[in-house]
């Protein structure tokens, strides 16, 4: 017998769709300084946080929205069956150490700067299956802690290519549950992990377009659906460049996006503040998402969003060792209730 | 090794279209910061030596004397902050110059402090400028064998 929920190859869909019933996304003092300003709840004067490390202001941050969250639902720990939270760092700490701090069950989550997406997909799942009345929804990226891991350290002088995204510095949380008031969740797309052979680690757009692609096109074929089913669709953080690719490989499939498709990577900064092809990291989408995404929701500006998180995903290791850039794209549906 | 679900031939195409698109560096103008800034950096420190063989030092000496007070100045402008905007923007001209090396030494140190002065600081201090390092040791110690045998 085929899975009841699933349609399909790759998309499930959700008989009773889980509510975002709040949200909270925390940002970095230059995302603050960005068009989106006003979306979100919390701009940091500086990126060290009060903290004494970038580590640990990371943490912070990640704690902050998670509060944040449960404060404007007005709901305790206690009443969270799961966190689902995943980050970019080694082992994933950021997400580890800020849960230890929690008392609520934790899984963790890696899928590079899709992680918000994977989690909204997979706690919605968990949700809709009986398994969980109320699930946080937890990412967290800062650019300090990213640059150190992946390129050089922040003080080193270096020209960026234009292709170079700036990692956002920040944090998303979203709750989702079973009932309450929000924009819910009603499908949601799992990527297959592509690579086309691009191992450029300062293009990321070019190795995560055809991810995504895959998957709007997958999801497109398992429900039927057409472009202009949704008001809006939306990558996690293709840049500018990707996103040129990722339209590009989207109108060789057949599917005409031009005036709906945006990238949050895009969205975030401006174009004076000298960030080349824009923003990305986990913050990027989740930030995007659970300040300005979902309060357009709220506001009916937008009644239906499909948003692809897209994830890079690689290892400083993996790129020395000369291998190319696996890149995954999760789409979530979004409607305005 | 896992292979791509991904054919070649398709590998190939999309390799077209990206390359189609990506961003061509701004070379002139890269190249045009790039010679100012670094030509200034020159440029003071032929004063700074100018300075010093003016109090009496002999040319070895004062030019001893010049890198030092450069990369003091370096170091110093890596410790606030500036000499990775100035890099940033001037590229080859910020790093090529022994101001350069300075910045590619103070800021790993920098970064790595929180792990420690042993296994941080003095395990990574040399992780930008080390490959610099071995290999320019190398060519020069291959070089001196060619000029033992040569000369």
């Amino acid at each position: 017998m085929a899975a009841p929920k699933k349609i399909g190859l790759q998309t499930v869909y959700f008989q009773t769709p889980p509510v975002i019933i709040a949200a909270a996304s925390i940002v970095g003092p230059m995302e603050g300084e960005g068009p989106l300003s006003k979306y979100f709840d919390k701009i940091l004067s500086d990126t060290y946080y009060g903290e004494k490390t970038w580590e640990k202001a990371e943490q912070r941050l990640m704690q902050d929205a998670m509060k944040k969250a449960l404060q404007k639902a007005n709901l305790q720990e206690k009443d969270i069956d799961f966190i689902l939270a995943g980050d970019l760092l080694n082992q994933i700490v950021t997400s580890c150490y800020t849960a230890r701090a929690m008392s609520i069950p934790f899984l963790g989550l890696y899928g590079a700067c899709s992680t918000l997406y994977e989690g909204m997909a997979i706690g919605s799942m968990l949700i809709d299956g009986g398994f969980a009345d109320r699930v946080m929804v937890a990412v967290s990226s800062h650019y300090s802690t990213a640059e150190r891991q992946y390129r050089f350290p922040t003080e080193l002088g270096v020209q960026r290519p234009m292709t170079a995204q700036w990692t956002v510095t920040g944090a998303g949380a979203a709750l989702l549950a079973r009932e309450g008031s929000g924009p819910v969740i009603t499908h949601a797309t799992i990527g297959r992990v592509i690579d086309m052979g691009e191992g450029d680690p300062q293009d990321m757009g070019a190795a995560m377009a055809p991810a995504a692609a895959d998957t709007i096109k997958r999801h497109f074929l398992d429900t039927g659906r057409s472009p202009d089913h949704y008001d809006l669709i939306i990558t996690g953080d293709l840049g500018a460049y990707g996103k040129i690719l990722a339209e590009k490989l989207m109108n060789q499939n057949g599917y005409e996006v031009s005036e709906r498709y945006t990238d949050c990577g895009i969205l975030i900064f401006s174009g004076s503040q000298d960030v080349h092809a824009g923003g990305s990291g986990c913050a990027c989408s989740a930030v995007v998402t659970c300040g300005y995404l979902l309060e357009q929701l709220k506001s009916k500006k937008y009644k239906r969003i499909i948003g692809i998180g897209t994830g890079a995903l690689l290892s400083p290791c993996s790129i020395q060792q000369g291998e190319t850039i696996p890149g995954i794209g999760h789409a979530v549906v979004f409607e305005a209730r | 090794m896992s292979k791509s679900i991904v054919s070649e031939s398709q590998k190939q195409e999309y390799a077209k279209i990206a390359t189609h698109f990506r961003p061509r560096p701004r070379l002139w103008r890269n190249i045009f910061w790039a010679f100012i800034v670094g030509g200034l950096i020159c440029l003071i420190g032929q004063f700074i030596l100018h300075f010093f063989l003016d109090k009496g030092m002999d040319v070895n000496t004062a030019g001893a004397a010049t890198s030092a007070v450069l990369i003091f100045v370096a170091t110093f402008l890596t410790g606030i902050g500036v000499y990775d905007e100035v890099s940033r923007f001037a590229g080859a001209g910020g790093i090529v110059p022994i101001t350069g090396f300075a910045n590619s030494m103070v800021a790993p140190a920098m970064e790595y402090r929180a792990e420690g002065l042993i296994f941080g600081v003095g395990h990574r201090l040399f992780t930008v400028a080390g490959p610099v390092l071995v290999w320019g040791i190398v060519t020069a110690w291959a070089i001196g064998i060619l000029y033992y045998f040569f000369r």
